[in-house]
């Protein structure tokens, strides 16, 4: 079953960030990227750049808009993913402590979102 | 063809093996099953069976291994259809079946059956922190509980249609984000089960709450929280906790009767009639508090279930033992501080050292206006300025607590003390 992990980070404080903060995040996402690579689970992962790169496309009364900026303001904001085979929930939850985002003290969150597909694995997870 | 005497008995016994055993019979029914709704249809035909076959061939031996064989059997029918189905529908499609497939033998030796208790993948799946509370509650009533969702909208009053898509949602949930079906490991173990506790402890407390009105069904949660209570203990004797937070609840439920009076007017802890106080509550809740105690690993619930100990041992408001009550408050504020327990040591100090020193604390204790919202902070503050003769302070305090009281019974207990003072 595959999970997508949506790293959400307050941008405003990641900009305040030291190089010394940066580094120790960088490494930490090196290191759970290794890690899953070597369990075999690690499928994508990557950072996003900043929402003020960001672009919004929309249908309204029948026309494309494009906007500049992310869809919404948002007090976190979404700043990369990871995408891993898991098991189930608990397994992607334990993933998703390690995962850092927050910056020398600075709040963040892991959202974690279970991936459609046709084929579900086997599993010992109850369907509804 | 059996007679009329026969049937009403076996509906008897099935009603009373449903309430008994349902939880059990549905835990591992999901486990084989992989899906709570499969498991819920294929238990309601096995009882719908029960309930045709038993009076004319007697109960079996076994009635919930009876009835689980019997789910089980509609389960493997249900899955062979279904398999059939999709085969018919796309031939690439496979599907790894979930239905372990025992020998025919086997099938029919249900009453030799035996089926481990899964229950506590049940609680703890239910109980899952990826649920929220309020479908966690309502996720456990419906499974663990037996309770009907009619039942649990009504003990909550929520809409029924409300609480049927709490169940509905929940069970989603656990479905498309596939929250395991297992007991956690070891080392989340004490987070997982202070959530198993706190929901059990909130039912508790939802059934104990004084309301004006539907005391029956009220009373009904209080007997289930403490029956999944007892089957926490049951499934892991080794947790104090778990017999501290079942020694809490007997303690308080012990004093149901006396709580209110004839006119369903509240009657306070000083106030009530002793001799209405169920025994064998206390005499259950002192054992199971001893049972904890001898695990010594203290716990918030062993504290509180301590406290209500030393107020169901006095046989009078004037013999209770209020220094030692004082004393485990503090040792509560050490575990869980914060400022309602903070509270109710200042209120034990009062009873204990004097009611100006309590007073003083209790205030001290509102400094930070983190209680000036909590009705029974400015109650206990009245309470005291009416011991001590300060009517016009007291007045002043019954009337603010009136304006925060959420609930009606306590509202008019507040308004009569505010009556007395007879300003």
């Amino acid at each position: 079953m595959r999970y997508m992990l949506l790293i959400y980070t307050k941008e405003d404080e990641v900009a305040w960030a030291s190089q010394q903060e940066m580094a120790t995040i960088a490494n930490g996402h090196m290191s759970v990227m290794a890690e899953a690579r070597s369990k075999g689970v690690l499928q994508g992962a990557e950072p996003l750049a900043p929402t003020t790169t960001a672009t919004t496309v929309r249908l309204q009364n029948g026309k494309t808009m494009i906007v500049d900026g992310p869809f919404a303001e948002t007090k976190e904001q979404l700043a990369g993913y990871y995408i891993l085979e898991c098991q189930d929930l608990d397994a992607a939850i334990a993933w998703a402590t390690k995962i850092p985002t927050a910056c020398g003290g600075l709040q963040g969150c892991v959202e974690i979102r279970p991936m459609r597909f046709m084929n579900q694995g086997a599993g010992s997870a109850p369907r509804a | 063809m059996p007679g009329l005497g026969a049937m009403r008995e076996s509906k008897t016994v099935v009603e009373n093996v449903f309430r008994q055993e349902s939880g059990r019979i549905i835990a591992t029914l999901i486990r084989l099953a992989g899906s709570f709704d499969l498991a819920e249809e294929a238990m309601q035909e096995a009882f719908a069976t029960a309930l045709e076959t038993w009076p004319a061939k007697g109960v079996p031996e076994k009635p919930g291994a009876w009835i689980t064989a019997v789910a089980q059997r509609k389960l493997i029918d249900h899955g062979r259809r279904e398999r059939t189905r999709r085969e018919k529908q796309d031939p690439l499609l496979y599907e790894t079946p979930t239905i372990h497939e025992p020998e025919a033998e086997a099938l029919f030796a249900a009453e030799e059956a035996m089926y481990p208790d899964d229950r506590l993948r049940l609680i703890f799946t239910c109980c899952h922190p990826a649920l929220n509370m309020e479908a966690q509650v309502a996720l456990t009533l419906r499974t663990l509980g037996g309770l009907t969702t009619p039942e649990i909208a009504r003990a909550f009053l929520v809409p029924e249609p409300t609480l049927a898509q709490r169940v509905v949602r929940a069970k989603q949930k656990i479905s498309e984000a596939h929250i395991p079906y297992e007991v956690p490991p070891r080392a989340q173990i004490p987070e997982r089960l202070a959530a198993v506790q706190a929901v059990i402890y909130l039912i508790f407390n939802e059934g104990y709450a004084a309301t004006a009105g539907d005391s029956l069904i009220r009373r009904d949660l209080c007997n289930e929280a403490i029956r999944l209570g007892r089957m926490l203990c049951d499934l892991l004797p080794h947790e104090a906790e778990n017999s501290g937070l079942l020694a809490l609840m007997l303690l308080h439920d012990s004093r149901r009767a006396a709580r209110t009076d004839s006119q369903g007017h509240l009657v306070t802890l000083e106030e009530q009639n002793r001799s209405q106080w169920d025994q064998q509550r206390i005499v259950e809740g002192l054992e199971r508090l001893q049972d904890a105690m001898e695990q010594r690993r203290s716990g918030p619930y062993q504290l509180q279930a301590a406290i209500s100990a030393l107020h169901a041992e006095a046989s009078s408001p004037e013999a209770t033992d209020w220094k030692q009550i004082a004393a485990l408050y503090r040792s509560l504020l050490r575990l869980s501080p914060s400022p309602v327990v903070a509270l109710n040591h200042a209120v034990a100090v009062a009873m204990s050292e004097g009611l100006e020193k309590g007073l003083a604390q209790i205030d001290s204790v509102g400094e930070s206006g983190r209680l000036d919202q909590y009705h029974l902070f400015h109650a206990a503050r009245a309470d005291i300025l009416r011991r001590l003769g300060r009517k016009k302070e007291a007045a002043a305090a019954y009337r603010e607590a009136i304006s925060l009281a959420t609930n009606k019974v306590e509202q008019e207990y507040l308004s009569r003390r505010l009556e007395e003072l007879q300003l």
